[in-house]
Formats: structure tokens, C-alpha cells, sequence
């Protein structure tokens, strides 16, 4: 290729000296000048980088630049950033009774928003994005409360769950009434029927007289002799029209039958979730509507 | 003879020997340092290999095609930290082969999501995702509330991954079948057993079934709620040789 310079006759350029067939010739036409500047300009910028950014692998160790920079380092920076914005928040929130945060406008508005957002991460695919709850998890926004609704009870089922195998979790089982056969068919049924009559729902007078019975013997020392319910025993309320695993009669008889329990579980945020974050989710939850 | 383009170019193999030491620079001087330099996998407390029953959960993860979905990997950026939890630690996936990182999120990342929802979710949500969750485009899989566990390949799958570097013991193997129905068996010998292996591991029955046997949603389940939890952060000191 070198050596000689060719002209081809037609076009007046230089050729490479590659010969095809014969007569088949190339025209050398190299990358314009101002393009080769730039790739040697950038080769020499990234002697740059070699210097001031971890580059090089050594043999058990790697150069690490001048400016020491670390991904690691610029993450934990940018959060430390993000908490000294919202510092004067935290701190207030971390003082004040629940009482009187919610009692200030602008911290109320920080806590809301806070937690609105840390409840469409963590809660809301249990609990739906409007808390209004799926079969087996509980509506947030009604004011019928299985563990208690004062922002003292929503903390604490916050803190620790529910039979979340934490130390300090609510735990109860309401027995499995036809698994265990403590009642036959026909007694569950008829216990389904009174217990539906609370709320309304007709069955046969003679059923229902037999259920009262039945709840009386079975149910009352955890429900209520009057079935409202036993927040300590997170027994729920019978009597309100509001029902966790369905209210059909097939439902009630299967939650007598299975007792359900056990299923309902959730897990306790201590440990994942800091102090302030349960503290903002605890108002954001009482703020839905049903709080106490 | 002068050096010249010109010997490449006409000698085939001359020029494939040369595209060869080229590429294979590339290689040296990306990949191979990996494998000396003292940071590529951080000291952590805690890792240890997938416990069967989970091992197995995983099988089952791949097998469903999880990963096009979810990515196993939160990277250290400020939101990804408030979202997910910690960002992901190398050493969190030295035992998986193959890792499951992934690149596209259709779902969230699940790298830390054990321990954050009941089984009794996972159970509803893997049958019929938008009972639980109304705008997902998950697909359902209500069949491994089904499908018995098929344990049979377990230990062949244990001794292959010891072959690429999981400490997986002799002990450990012999017992595989053994400590899969075992974790399911709380406070049973063999379920005291599974927790002496695997330190941390989570004995119970994930599927809420508890008097049957051990199925797919019971496997994927313990997977799932083993994600993200092994590492003790108390003692990781983001420092020193774990900086990047």
C-alpha cells in the first residue's frame, strides 16, 4: 500500500494499491480530519479518568483515583441529604405526641404525604392503595377495628403485626369449630344464621333461636355475650354488617368450620420500617376515616 | 518485510490469531481481575447456601420465568434505597448460578421483598394477582397450589452446584430430601435439623395447608420469603475493601 502513490485517471484520487481482478481498484478515502481530532482528543481525555476515577485492576486491588470517588459513598450522601431535608420534620415528629402533631397543620401535612407514600409501598398490597382492603385483609377506613383504632392500637399493631412471630404480636386462634369437630354441620349452620341475623339477614326463626343457643355456649366468651367483639382478643364485631372473610352464608359457615385463623398474618415493621416512618403510618391510618 | 496490514490481510489464519489476542485483551483486562481483586465479593455475616426447599422455590422461580419480570438487584441509588430497602451486596448472589439480577422491571425488584407480605399473600396473590393487587398484569399461577414437589433431582442439583463453588457439605447433601420435607414440618426433628444447616432459614408451612403435603407454592413461597434476608447489615461497614 505504501511506497507509491496512485491517482486513479476518473476521479483524481488517491488509491489504497488493493488490485481485484485485475483492474479492480479502491479510492482512499480516509475519515475526515476534524473526525480523527476528535477521537484522539478523547483518547487523551480518558487518560483523565485514569486519574481521577477507580480505573485500573492491579492485582488484588485496582487504582482508585484521585477524587476517591465511590457509588457507595455517593448513595450514602445523597440519603443523608435527603434525611437533613427532612430533619426538622423527623425531629418534631419524633418528639411530639401523636396528640399534638396532629394538631399542627404543616407537620400534619409532612406526615400525611410521608405516609401515604410508605403505605402505598408497604401496605397497600394487602391493605389496596385506598386501604379499603381485599377478602381477609382488612378495610382501613371503616371504624371497625379488630385490634383496637386509637393511634395507641394501630402503633402497636404496626410495631409487632399480627401473629407475625414476633415477641410482642397479637396472637390469637379462634378454634376450628367443624375441622376439630366441636360442632356437627347442622350446629355450625344454625350458628351462621344467628350470627347472620345480627346484621340483618333472614333465615328461619327456629335456626336462629337454635344458633343463640350455640353462640351463647361457644362463641360469646370471645365475640361478646351482646357479638360486638373483643378488640383485646382481636375478636371481631359480629353484629355490624362488616365482615373480613365475606358475609354470604357459605362464608360464615366456612369461617366456623376452618376458625380461619392462622391465616391472618402481618408482619411485624419494627426493625424494617424506623420509629418516625411507623409513627407517620400510625396518624396516616387513624386519619382514614375510622380512627378513634 | 516490512510490518504491514497487508500480512493480516492475506493470511486468513494469521488474521483470525490476531482478532483473537485483541478480543481476548478485553477480556484480561475487564474479567479476569475479578476473580483477584480482594473486593469483588464484600465480607459479609450471614450468607449461606439455599436451604432444598428453597433451592427448589428457585428452580421453580426460573422455570415460571419470574425474572422477566423482576429484577433481584436494588442498585445504590437514593429511591431504589427508600423503596427496596439496602442496596444489593455482591455477596448476596455468590451462591446463585445463574444470578438474578435482571435488567427490566415490569414488577417491582424483589431482592429484600422476604418478609415483607404473609404467605397467606403470597398464596393469594401467586393464584389470582388482582384479587390483591386490582391494576397488576401479572399472570396467575394457581397450578403450584397444586403441583406435589418434586424433590427427586435435589441432591444431583445440590452436587452440581457445589461443583461451581457452593460450600454445599456432604452432610447436607445426604440430608437434602430429608431437610426439604423438613422445613415444612415445624417442631419436628427434621425441621430442628433444617435450622441447624441453615441457620435463619424459616420453618413452616407456607402454603397455610398444614396437614398435607409439601407443594410447588410451598417451595416458591420459602424462596420468596427467604429474599434479601440473610445478610446481618448491623455488621456491614460499607468500608474499607466493601467501598466501591
Amino acid at each position: 500500500m505504501s511506497g507509491h502513490k496512485e491517482i486513479d485517471a476518473v476521479t483524481g484520487a488517491e488509491t489504497t494499491g488493493h488490485v481485484w481482478d485485475g483492474d479492480l481498484k479502491e479510492l482512499n478515502k480516509p475519515l475526515p480530519r476534524w473526525w480523527l481530532y476528535v477521537l484522539y482528543a478523547s483518547i487523551v481525555w480518558s487518560i483523565g479518568y485514569w486519574v481521577l476515577y477507580p480505573t485500573w485492576p492491579l492485582v488484588s486491588t485496582y487504582t482508585h483515583g484521585m477524587l476517591g470517588y465511590s457509588q457507595r459513598i455517593e448513595v450514602a450522601r445523597d440519603i443523608a441529604a435527603g434525611k437533613e431535608s427532612q430533619a426538622k420534620f423527623v425531629a418534631a415528629i419524633a418528639a411530639k405526641p401523636i396528640a399534638d402533631i396532629e394538631k399542627d397543620p404543616d407537620l400534619m401535612e409532612f406526615v400525611l404525604r410521608g405516609g401515604a407514600a410508605q403505605f402505598s409501598n408497604n401496605c397497600a398490597p394487602c391493605h389496596g392503595r385506598g386501604a379499603q382492603g381485599f377478602k381477609g385483609y382488612p378495610n382501613l377506613n371503616d371504624d371497625d377495628w379488630l385490634w383496637g383504632g386509637t393511634v395507641e392500637t394501630i402503633e402497636r399493631t404496626l410495631r409487632y403485626g399480627v401473629r407475625s412471630g414476633h415477641p410482642d404480636t397479637h396472637d390469637s386462634a379462634m378454634p376450628r369449630f367443624g375441622v376439630d369437630q366441636v360442632l356437627t354441620s347442622a350446629q355450625i349452620s344454625d350458628a351462621a344464621d344467628f350470627v347472620r341475623s345480627l346484621s340483618g339477614a333472614k333465615a328461619d326463626p327456629a335456626a336462629i333461636e337454635r344458633g343463640k343457643g350455640i353462640f351463647a355456649e361457644q362463641c360469646a366468651a370471645c365475640h361478646g355475650a351482646d357479638a360486638k367483639g373483643n378488640q383485646e382478643m382481636g375478636a371481631p364485631n359480629l353484629a355490624d354488617a362488616i365482615w373480613l372473610y365475606g358475609g354470604e352464608k357459605s362464608d360464615v359457615v366456612e369461617t366456623i368450620r376452618t376458625g380461619r385463623a392462622g391465616i391472618g398474618v402481618m408482619p411485624a415493621w419494627e426493625g424494617k420500617l424506623d420509629p418516625v416512618t411507623i409513627k407517620m403510618l400510625t396518624i396516616y391510618v387513624h386519619s382514614l376515616g375510622g380512627g378513634k | 518485510m516490512k510490518l504491514s496490514h497487508a500480512i493480516f490481510e492475506k493470511n486468513s489464519l494469521v488474521l483470525l490469531i490476531g482478532i483473537l489476542i485483541v478480543v481476548s485483551i478485553g477480556g484480561l483486562v475487564e474479567i479476569a481481575p475479578l476473580f483477584f481483586l480482594g473486593s469483588t465479593i464484600e465480607k459479609v455475616q450471614g450468607m449461606r447456601p439455599y436451604a432444598p426447599l428453597e433451592l427448589v422455590g428457585r428452580n421453580i422461580y426460573i422455570r415460571e420465568g419470574c425474572y422477566n419480570c423482576h429484577s433481584q438487584m436494588i442498585r445504590s441509588l437514593r429511591d431504589e434505597v427508600e423503596r427496596y430497602g439496602h442496596y444489593s451486596l455482591a455477596a448476596e448472589s455468590m451462591y446463585d448460578h445463574p444470578f438474578q439480577w435482571g435488567s427490566k422491571r415490569t414488577g417491582p425488584d424483589l431482592a429484600r421483598v422476604g418478609g415483607k407480605y404473609s404467605d397467606a399473600w403470597h398464596v393469594d396473590h401467586l393464584k389470582h394477582p388482582r384479587e390483591v393487587v386490582p391494576g397488576s398484569v401479572m399472570p396467575g399461577y394457581p397450578f403450584l397450589a397444586e403441583r406435589k414437589l418434586d424433590a427427586s433431582a435435589i441432591a444431583a442439583d445440590m452436587k452440581a452446584l457445589r461443583l461451581v463453588g457452593v460450600p454445599y457439605t456432604d452432610e447436607m447433601i445426604e440430608n437434602a430430601v430429608a431437610d426439604l420435607n423438613g422445613q415444612v414440618s415445624p417442631d419436628s426433628k427434621a425441621g430442628k435439623a433444617v435450622l441447624a444447616r441453615y441457620p435463619k432459614a424459616q420453618v413452616r408451612k407456607f402454603d397455610g395447608k398444614a396437614d398435607e403435603a409439601a407443594t410447588e407454592m410451598d417451595a416458591l413461597i420459602a424462596y420468596l420469603q427467604m429474599l434479601g434476608t440473610l445478610v446481618d447489615f448491623t455488621t456491614f461497614d460499607a468500608a474499607g475493601p466493601n467501598l466501591r
